[in-house]
């Protein structure tokens, strides 16, 4: 008699196998070779994953298109099926997959669309975290200003890519009709939510590098530094009012 | 984070509704519409803040929750995920759920989780193994939880035991309560050529601490037998309301969910199948108390 664990992986391997078939010793009383009854349950585990799979990458199954995605999906699934019933943590891995997919190629910029998408997923979900308010660092006295850090939201994600993915993204989830995007310049992203709305903002010149060396735990002398490096004609002043009125920032020491 | 007080969290022996963020604003802005209790899914609240808790933080003030797990793998070969049992101990802790119940199904093979409820043959072995599971759920998380019976869709050729005499077996040994699902009892019936109400008549009915109710979908199979699909998608239908009448005649009045999980209705939709679930539960008590 074949014991639990057997049963159990000829079941797993044939919910995934491309063949619907169903595994040896599973039968019905109608058919004592229940394709279709096996059937339902392949079905389910596909299409369940599919859909969480949508409901995280909206923008790049707009890009390609439903049938493009699902079958994109299907791929991903089975490559790397969910380690957790939290699912919550489920498709990160998708951009990186995307990357080296290769019927993607031809379109290079949904890694990072996917990227911004999962960030966004991500801030959705993550610890909650009170904003300071603009006038806070006004508390701070003028020769403690360059060595303060700050304590940035624990849901702020960054993006920099060679592509415009701010455009792409915004132009797919807020036109009805979607605008034609030029493919010339790349875009740095910040992904943020304050309260309970994730926002997605698109970073002036060396804002990037800015948040990127505060959130490593530099100083705002060094990343204000790092922001200079990266372009000269970055402004703290109004780098930092920019993030903390859009909820950033959370706390400074 | 703000506090709310709470309502006590026991669950009444009323009708309750599967909790959709969907249908927060009707609820929370006082249209309850009589339901007396909602249950959640552990599995949908794992993230660590933002809207999902803050909403169901607010249910909670309200109204008193159960938590039904859909992950945990119970008739799984393999150990326990043990990090998901941590998960629901918090949430438990969190917030004070008057149920906590999980599935007679297996959802996970080494380390892969494959997001359905999957069949298990009932065998000693797995009987063995279930029961060890339940134990260790019950001791981690320090309450008793409920076991529902599935819908399934094939058999095994290597069971050895009936459904109902497994699940018999499984409470004796683990001490847990049982979750019948009523609209599971019909689509199993279906599917496998048995008569759903032998199934109530013999169902341990003494250890039911919850009654689940939803629609399915019907289809048939390669030689044109039912086969009905657990797909919580749609209205209860005639059959599945006579079954529970017959099966709180037999358990008495008890907490009864609709699941709706699919095509989500608009609130009054779902509320007012929860009034049905009501109407009958009133009428099973009146009805208990006029026999002599």
């Amino acid at each position: 008699m074949p014991r639990h664990h057997e049963i159990e992986a000829a079941f797993a391997r044939a919910l995934l196998s491309e063949v619907a078939e169903p595994p040896p010793g599973v039968t019905s009383h109608s058919s004592p070779h229940p394709v279709r009854r096996f059937g339902v349950y392949r079905n389910n585990v596909a299409a369940s994953l599919i859909r969480v799979l949508e409901g995280r990458y909206r923008v790049v199954e707009r890009l390609v298109g439903e049938e493009f995605f699902r079958a994109t999906a299907r791929i991903f699934i089975e490559q790397h099926p969910p380690r957790s019933p939290a699912l919550v943590d489920y498709g990160g891995a998708f951009a990186e997959f995307l990357s080296s997919f290769a019927p993607a190629a031809p379109t290079p910029y949904l890694v990072d669309v996917a990227r911004l998408e999962w960030l966004e997923h991500v801030a959705y979900h993550a610890a909650d975290a009170v904003p300071i308010g603009r006038d806070a660092l006004g508390a701070i006295a003028p020769d403690h200003v360059a060595a303060t850090r700050l304590r940035l939201h624990p849901s702020l994600g960054l993006i920099r890519s060679d592509y415009p993915v701010f455009s792409i993204w915004r132009t797919n989830v807020e036109d009805e009709e979607v605008m034609p995007v030029s493919l010339g310049t790349g875009e740095a992203v910040m992904i943020v939510r304050p309260r309970f709305d994730v926002e997605v903002r698109k970073l002036p010149a060396g804002t990037h590098a800015f948040l990127a060396a505060l959130e490593d735990g530099q100083t705002l002398a060094e990343a204000a530094t790092a922001a200079m490096a990266d372009h000269a004609a970055f402004n703290l002043a109004s780098a930092l009012a920019g993030v903390i009125g859009v909820g950033a920032v959370v706390g400074y020491h | 984070m703000v506090e709310h007080p709470r309502v006590a969290a026991t669950i009444p022996a009323r009708a309750g509704v599967g909790f959709k963020p969907e249908h927060a604003v009707d609820i929370l802005s006082g249209d309850a519409a009589g339901v007396a209790w909602f249950e959640v899914h552990p599995e949908n609240y794992c993230g660590a803040g933002g809207r999902p808790h803050d909403t169901l933080e607010k249910i909670r003030a309200r109204f008193p929750i159960s938590l039904h797990g859909v992950g945990l793998s119970i008739g799984g070969a393999g150990d326990l995920d043990r990090h998901h049992l941590q998960r629901l101990k918090a949430l438990v802790s969190r917030y004070e759920p008057g149920l906590f119940s999980e599935h007679l199904a297996w959802s996970s093979h080494e380390g892969a989780y494959l997001n359905d409820l999957l069949p298990l043959p009932y065998t000693k072995e797995t009987l063995a193994r279930v029961v060890d599971h339940i134990d260790e759920v019950q001791e981690t998380v320090g309450r008793r939880m409920l076991l529902e019976n599935p819908s399934t869709y094939v058999r095994f050729e290597s069971s050895e035991m009936d459904e109902i005499d497994f699940i018999a077996e499984i409470v004796r040994r683990s001490g847990c309560g049982l979750l019948l699902d009523v609209n599971n009892v019909f689509v199993s019936a279906s599917n496998h050529a048995f008569a759903p109400e032998d199934y109530i008549d013999r169902f341990p009915v003494e250890h039911v601490g919850e009654i689940h109710l939803a629609g399915h979908a019907e289809s048939v199979d390669e030689v044109g037998a039912p086969l009905l699909v657990d797909a919580h998608d749609r209205p209860v239908i005639a059959r599945v309301w006579d079954l529970y009448v017959r099966a709180i005649r037999r358990a008495g009045a008890v907490p009864t969910l609709i699941e709706w999980d699919n095509d989500i209705p608009e609130w009054p939709v779902l509320a007012a199948e929860a009034a049905r679930a009501e109407a009958l539960i009133a009428a099973r008590r009146t009805n208990h108390a006029a026999s002599p």
